[in-house]
């Protein structure tokens, strides 16, 4: 009988051994996301309840692009001794982000483990969200969360437009661009947004300026349809800015640009040549005045082409386009800016590897300063930030895909940054910019003349 | 230099005039956040770039699937900084007051001139229930269509997360729709009953999905062919089984949550059912005085002996009251499952506080009593909603077994019974969590 009852206790221990551990891991964990539809600047709260407590989690998030191609992101957690996770006070001690960092399940996506090379996210229907799917895992996992079974699962959007934003397709003559409006009758005031070069047309920051109450038009300018680059100058420009003021949604003499990249560049020499272009403010994302675009682009595409000997490249073969602009012979060809009646935000990345952003800016102050318009100027400089600041909790991309606008050729360019810090940057310039937009498009206009 | 003639500082004292009215041509700007949210998500309503301490008024307008149109508005006073923040500064008037984020919402009504008796309910869950929120110049009470707004912002309020899943539920006779949340389940299930009024009323199902659960909205009252006559305790419990054995649903991992009638049919199946044992159940606005054991045509019985108001509004408690209980009345003794009863004081069409006062009795009698918990809210109504959905004291509702075309007394205040309906909500989802996730 002794043998028995210790075969009996054995097995008896081992049940409640196995009951413990089944039980304890089976409850059944809550996940939520709020609000699970958010517009693309606007914070979510990600909690997770009713987990054993002190126990290890991963918080997971997956997209599939416009493109196909599968982002995620991921952060590892303990949950507290009520056995809670939450996304906005907790840390994450690793993964694609750490520390508390309420965002970090969308800045810090990258593509999955085996896509293609040198991924960008672009959203291109922009009248859908963003579907991203956020999913707490058991333990502490970096690689195969498409094998695993997720605790509990959760799928929020995030939309690039607010409801009632109404598009209008311009056309008129040879000037192609999409018109945000905002909902309600208007009037309201303007914004003329020229993104940079590569790639397809891009729509969303305007949508999202509509979604903040702006008439904002974003402007093709790079060859649509049947217009060249020989004729895409001063002149296209000014058209398009003339169209945008007369709208009859938008507030006449309130109008601001607001520039990236090579947009910034011909931004700065509208402000400061043209008769016609005359905004409260502007707004130069990652530019630079050491472009010349006073004639055509076509006119400064070949100045690009004829210096591609300077066009150099790192260690991975990524292009840093930087110092072919920085030895453009530009001491005659520089964009005047002491020209420059209006209020001018400069917003920049020190780590910005694709244009000489923070030189041109300091470049710019001193001109100014002689010129003696250097009240005007505001800049703001964002430590290890690239390149491409988009609106806040995009996924920061370091080096992308890229075709070279003006030899077509295939490259991988280098646009710099840390993601943390870049997604620091993006959250923060987006904000500025915002309250700068509003700031200098909502006084009224004085129309008394002075005695 | 001439001094300046009577006519030069008349002019002058126009040209200030106007330079300071034209002042106040500032861009004012509205922001809600979240601009989309799930009906029981708040939201925070600021205008800035007002000029100061200026009289304003915050609407909401809304046209319903009825195509009726609804609205609220409060009354607010900008601050030195030309700003109001809806969810800090207080409303000094309209359809609601003090400080009230979400008053533009629950405080709505139909708008002057509409028909009456009016109720708010979706019915395409999939589409959300557009808000137009907006700021006027001064404190306005009507005649919003007729004035401009300073600004303008289009809100969305959703009765369904991404990813929820709708499935028909179409067997034998059992009719419903099921709910799924995102993901690969399986989820613990929730039975949802809705009231008295009949049709099939998907949106707290969705709404429950949203939160993780796998609901089943039930239609009882004469789906198609069945008539009441044939609908008894077996319809029930087919649809029971129906949900527990679904493959995303958690097997024995189910709750059931009636309304009002719907409550009546909980309390019954699961004080005698030997199909039906939910691990809890949650009743809003119900009674035990109801009895449902034969056939639902029980229920309907005596709506001759309905009396009504000095408005013509029928009071349905003081027939429920009448009803010979003493041998009709549940025996809730027999319980074996955590009840959460969820009730309101002023409620007029269910005798739901004296009810759950005498349940509370029979179970102490039975031992069964710590299985119970009620919410009882003041001055709160009959149709205990999801979060900040308009209260309605009375509507126009049509008898089920008479067919006759009244206007039914449902009881509450409109802000006692949204704070309510915020709160309760809230408990409801807690205790169908707390039962349902244990293993």
């Amino acid at each position: 009988t002794g043998r028995w009852q210790k075969l009996f206790i054995y097995i008896y221990m081992h049940v409640c051994v196995y009951r413990s551990v089944s039980t304890q891991k089976r409850t059944c964990p809550l996940l939520s996301v709020q609000p699970v539809r958010g517009l693309l600047d606007e914070k979510f709260q990600i909690a997770v309840t009713n987990l054993p407590p002190n126990q290890k989690v991963t918080l997971h998030s997956l997209h599939q692009s416009d493109d196909k191609d599968f982002w995620e992101a991921f952060g590892h957690y303990v949950s507290d001794e009520h056995g809670s996770v939450t996304g906005f006070k907790d840390e994450s001690l690793g993964g694609t982000y750490d520390g508390t960092e309420p965002m970090g399940l969308l800045w810090s996506m990258r593509p999955i483990p085996g896509s293609r090379h040198g991924l960008r996210i672009r959203k291109r229907d922009i009248f859908r969200p963003m579907e991203v799917r956020i999913s707490v895992y058991s333990g502490h996992l970096s690689q195969g969360f498409s094998q695993q079974t997720p605790l509990a699962t959760s799928v929020t959007e995030r939309w690039y437009v607010a409801p009632g934003v109404k598009r209008v397709n311009i056309r008129e003559k040879e000037i192609r661009g999409t018109l945000f409006l905002p909902p309600g009758s208007g009037p309201y005031p303007g914004v003329l947004d020229l993104w940079g070069v590569g790639g397809d047309f891009v729509e969303y920051r305007s949508a999202l300026l509509a979604s903040h109450g702006f008439a904002s038009m974003a402007l093709e300018y790079l060859t649509p349809e049947d217009l060249s680059l020989e004729d895409t100058d001063a002149s296209y420009f000014e058209k398009a800015y003339q169209i945008l003021n007369n709208h009859p949604m938008v507030k006449k003499d309130h109008l601001a640009v607001l520039g990236l990249s090579l947009g910034s560049a011909i931004t700065l020499s509208m402000a400061s040549y043209s008769k016609v272009i005359k905004p409260q403010c502007c707004v130069c994302i990652s530019g630079s005045h050491l472009m010349p675009v006073e004639k055509s682009l076509s006119e400064l595409f070949e100045l690009m082409k004829s210096h591609a000997d300077k066009l150099c490249v790192n260690e991975d073969n990524q292009v840093i386009l930087r110092n072919l602009i920085l030895s453009l012979p530009c001491q005659s060809t520089k964009v005047d800016v002491g020209r420059i009646k209006c209020p001018l935000l400069l917003v920049n990345g020190d780590d910005d590897q694709t244009l000489p952003a923070v030189e041109s800016a300091e470049d710019m102050a001193m001109m100014m300063e002689k010129a003696g318009n250097r009240h005007l100027l505001e800049i703001l400089m964002y430590p290890d930030a690239g390149h491409l600041i988009e609106p806040p909790y995009s996924p920061h991309f370091r080096a992308t895909n890229y075709k070279l606008e003006w030899t077509k050729e295939k490259i991988v360019m280098l646009w710099g940054g840390q993601t943390k810090p870049h997604a620091y940057a993006q959250e923060d310039a987006w904000k500025k910019i915002l309250a700068f937009l509003w700031q200098h498009l909502s006084a009224p206009v004085s129309t008394v003349t002075s005695f």
